[in-house]
């Protein structure tokens, strides 16, 4: 067979942006004075020049098929300007020059099923992994957990109703892809991983899956003549750690694998120093294709928050007022022995003082 | 015309209900794309079982040793063939974005036809590292697909043990809270660590995030090894004008309730006009005839609250420049680490001060490379050997800036103290000198 030379690559990187930013943003690069937010879903922002620009943003699915795409930018061509740029978690932004264009833009994407929002004390797109449709190691999936709830959580996304933004995260083992979030939801597995001796001398570097374990529970073994490992179930925490480097140690099981949800993350310096979130239910089940308990429960945290928070309050900033006790009491969410942490640095996680709540 | 659909009774149920359906897209690619048919069969598979059925494997393009992430079907018949051949191979191109995410209509067409041709015609914008994601090519398709993409101005990111792919917010381009060219930035660091994106042989990933303000919507102090975190070392700047406007529109619950009582270090102040403190670090402005807001920047955190709340009316002070934080990271393997202060301030105008940058990423990375444990993160490394000798083989001083509060124990052993006392007054006295 002909072999035809292989092409080197062009080792080029990042590429530059400027040739896709929008002509007011190179006019007024680094020169901004203020924005506002005329309407949800729309940003205004006004240079120091006096020039002005609206950003129209709205929800897409992600994982986006060509005929969506081409969709986006025939809206963008016809209605705004030719330029879009997507948010952190993926939504998309179209640019424009003048206020008249934004009212026929957001017609034509809420037209065709693209939800304008997002913007300012919203619930914004839930920021999620690949899950079933494409990891190696998924306890569930991702796009269909997301598309579930962002169905029943679109009218906070479309309006900006909430005490402050609200950052979601979905992920789909305990490696939390998605991310630190004002609410998250992750894989808790509860049992430890099934070992298929068979395999794990062909497919594993045991010495490589022994350091792995955040607990040391694994250990080398021959079994049935067989290099293999074996696993100490009195200290195994069930995280998943070995599994990704020895997927003969299967973690995932379709009813062990449970969901927890977590709360409270928060990465701004606004106010208060950033915050890691707190897992505050687990044991839900995995149940596709809606994840309907795992939907109730989120959307219930998310209701007493709306109702409770001050404005400005972010997820933290509102636990930080009311007290643990408080957050339970109000979500009715039972505070179990396993939410009290007991890893490394826990102390600091203990109430060290007699601050309590009446 | 592809082959004929499966049947998807789960998937089905995601096509109903307002949000943008991925499965509906999906079935549109799969009406001309037999990979498409195939993959809807394999995750209606999933969802039935609740199992992957996704194996990773070696799949590359030539001269690079990552930026591919790829995915070889395990669920077999009987015989051990593929249940869904035409999606057996299902790879995914990791592409880099521009700084921000930035694009014109032509590239993504461009894109869409690239990938049309040569892959499922499923993108995702973006993974969490940023990459844009092409979805879903045969083992063959890979290495054109990457041609076309690489000829269209665009590379792959990386994956495995290496510098990952970036991501910046939108910036200077758009945002008055920029402190910093967080495009020039991102591209200018990432463009000098291409060999260990692209030949993977750190002992673990790193990761650079680059967020103009304290703000930080990259998320860069939880999830970078080094997070260029843009900040001001100047006053708050004012404007009279729109801070009376937003006293007129919101009033004074609102002023006191969510600006005043919500700086963390009290020191944005409501005071009448008559008794406003003067000074240097004074920041001041009427809100009306008789009162104003007082800022003493010396007790201001740059936390952004104040300036976020009245957009405007406070603004960021004009010594621009960023902080830099080293080592976050999320669970695995030793539990979450935030990112934490090695560097309070470094100015980043002109290509020097890019270059510093660049700098102190390289010796970073080097001494990641040279002291890390497999699969251990630079947090993870700090960790176990201590901050100081961190700073030390970096050769970066220490700094209170760099702790939330002094050690609480006495497990330390300071025969050294005078010598570094001495050594932090010669410095003193050079620096009074000069």
């Amino acid at each position: 067979m002909a072999q035809t030379a292989l092409r080197r690559p062009v080792e080029s990187g990042v590429p530059d942006n400027k040739q896709y930013l929008h002509p007011k943003f190179i006019k007024n690069y680094g020169n901004w004075k203020y924005h506002d937010r005329p309407r949800p879903g729309v940003l205004h922002h006004v240079s120091h020049t006096g020039d002005e620009v609206w950003s129209v943003r709205a929800g897409t699915q992600r994982q986006m098929d060509v005929y969506t795409i081409r969709k986006l930018c025939d809206i963008a061509d016809k209605f705004a300007e030719g330029f879009v740029r997507f948010t952190i978690r993926s939504n998309i932004e179209f640019m424009v020059s003048t206020a008249a264009q934004v009212a026929p833009l957001i017609t034509e994407l809420e037209k065709n099923g693209f939800p304008v929002g997002g913007t300012g004390n919203s619930i914004s797109m839930i920021s999620h992994t690949q899950g079933w449709l494409h990891c190696d190691i998924p306890g569930t999936d991702a796009s269909g957990v997301v598309k579930s709830l962002m169905d029943d959580l679109i009218n906070d996304f479309k309006t900006e109703e909430m005490p402050n933004r609200v950052h979601l995260s979905t992920s789909c083992c305990e490696i939390n892809c998605g991310g630190q979030a004002d609410l998250a939801i992750i894989v808790q597995h509860t049992k430890p991983p099934k070992i298929n001796h068979e395999m794990v001398a062909n497919v594993c570097e045991r010495p490589a899956v022994v350091a792995r374990c955040p607990v040391a529970a694994i250990r080398p073994a021959m079994v049935n003549g067989k290099p293999s490992l074996e696993i100490d179930e009195s200290k195994c925490m069930c995280c998943g750690a070995c599994y990704p480097p020895c997927p003969p140690m299967q973690i995932n099981d379709p009813e062990f694998s449970k969901l927890a949800i977590w709360v409270g993350g928060k990465n701004s310096n606004a106010r208060g120093k950033p915050t890691f979130m707190k897992m505050v239910a687990s044991g839900l089940p995995n149940n596709p294709p809606r994840w309907t308990e795992v939907g109730v429960v989120v959307k219930n945290i998310l209701s007493v928050y709306k109702a409770d928070g001050k404005p400005w309050e972010r997820m933290s900033d509102w636990i930080e007022r009311i007290g643990w006790p408080q957050f339970f009491e109000k979500t009715g969410l039972p505070f179990t022995k396993y939410l009290i942490d007991d890893w490394r640095g826990s102390r600091a996680s203990l109430n060290q003082s007699t601050h309590i709540r009446f | 015309m592809a082959k004929k659909q499966h049947d998807t009774p789960n998937l089905d149920q995601l096509e109903s209900g307002p949000w943008p359906s991925f499965v509906t897209g999906i079935k549109r690619l799969a009406k001309t794309n037999d990979m498409a048919v195939d993959l809807l069969g394999q995750l209606e598979t999933s969802y039935q079982t609740k199992k992957g059925y996704w194996k990773g494997g070696t799949v590359g393009v030539f001269g690079y040793g990552g930026g591919i992430i790829p995915r070889f079907t395990e669920l077999k018949n009987d015989k051990g063939e593929a249940v869904y051949p035409d999606a057996a191979e299902f790879h995914t191109l990791r592409v880099q974005p521009p700084a921000g995410m930035h694009y014109n209509t032509d590239v993504l067409r461009k894109m869409s036809d690239i990938w049309e041709k040569h892959g499922s015609g499923l993108i995702a914008f973006h993974g969490q590292s940023g990459d844009i994601m092409f979805q879903g090519a045969t083992t063959a398709n890979v290495q054109p697909a990457f041609d076309e993409l690489n000829e269209l101005g665009f590379d792959l990111g990386g994956a495995g043990p290496a510098v990952r792919t970036s991501m910046s917010c939108v910036g200077a381009a758009r945002c008055e809270n920029s402190c910093y060219d967080e495009g020039t930035a991102h591209r200018t660091v990432l463009n000098n660590f291409l060999d260990d994106m692209h030949r993977p042989s750190l002992p673990y990933k790193f990761k650079f995030k680059f967020s103009g303000c304290p703000n930080d919507c990259m998320n860069s102090i939880q999830r970078a090894d080094m997070a260029v975190i843009g900040t001001w070392r100047d006053n708050i700047r004012t404007d009279e004008k729109m801070a009376k406007q937003w006293f007129a529109k919101h009033g004074m619950d609102e002023l006191v309730n969510d600006v005043v009582a919500r700086c963390p270090t009290k020191t944005l102040q409501l005071k009448q006009i008559k008794n406003l403190k003067q000074g240097k670090d004074i920041s001041s402005v009427a809100i009306n005839d008789t009162h104003a807001i007082e800022i003493d920047n010396k007790d201001c955190v740059r936390c952004m609250h104040c300036i976020n709340v009245m957009s405007g009316a406070l603004a960021t002070g004009v010594d621009k420049g960023a902080s830099i934080l080293v080592g976050g990271k999320r669970t695995l393997k030793i539990g979450d680490l935030f990112g934490t202060v090695v560097v309070p301030f470094m100015k980043l105008e002109t290509e020097e001060d890019m270059e510093k940058l660049v700098d102190l990423g390289q010796r970073t990375i080097d001494f990641f490379a040279e002291n890390a444990l497999e699969h251990e993160r630079t947090g993870e490394m700090i960790e176990r050997i201590g901050l100081v000798n961190f700073l030390e083989a970096m050769e970066i001083e220490v700094d209170a800036n760099m702790v939330a509060h002094p050690r609480t124990n006495p497990y330390v052993r300071t025969d050294g103290w005078d010598d570094e006392v001495a050594k932090i007054n010669a410095k003193k006295q050079a620096g009074m000198g000069a």
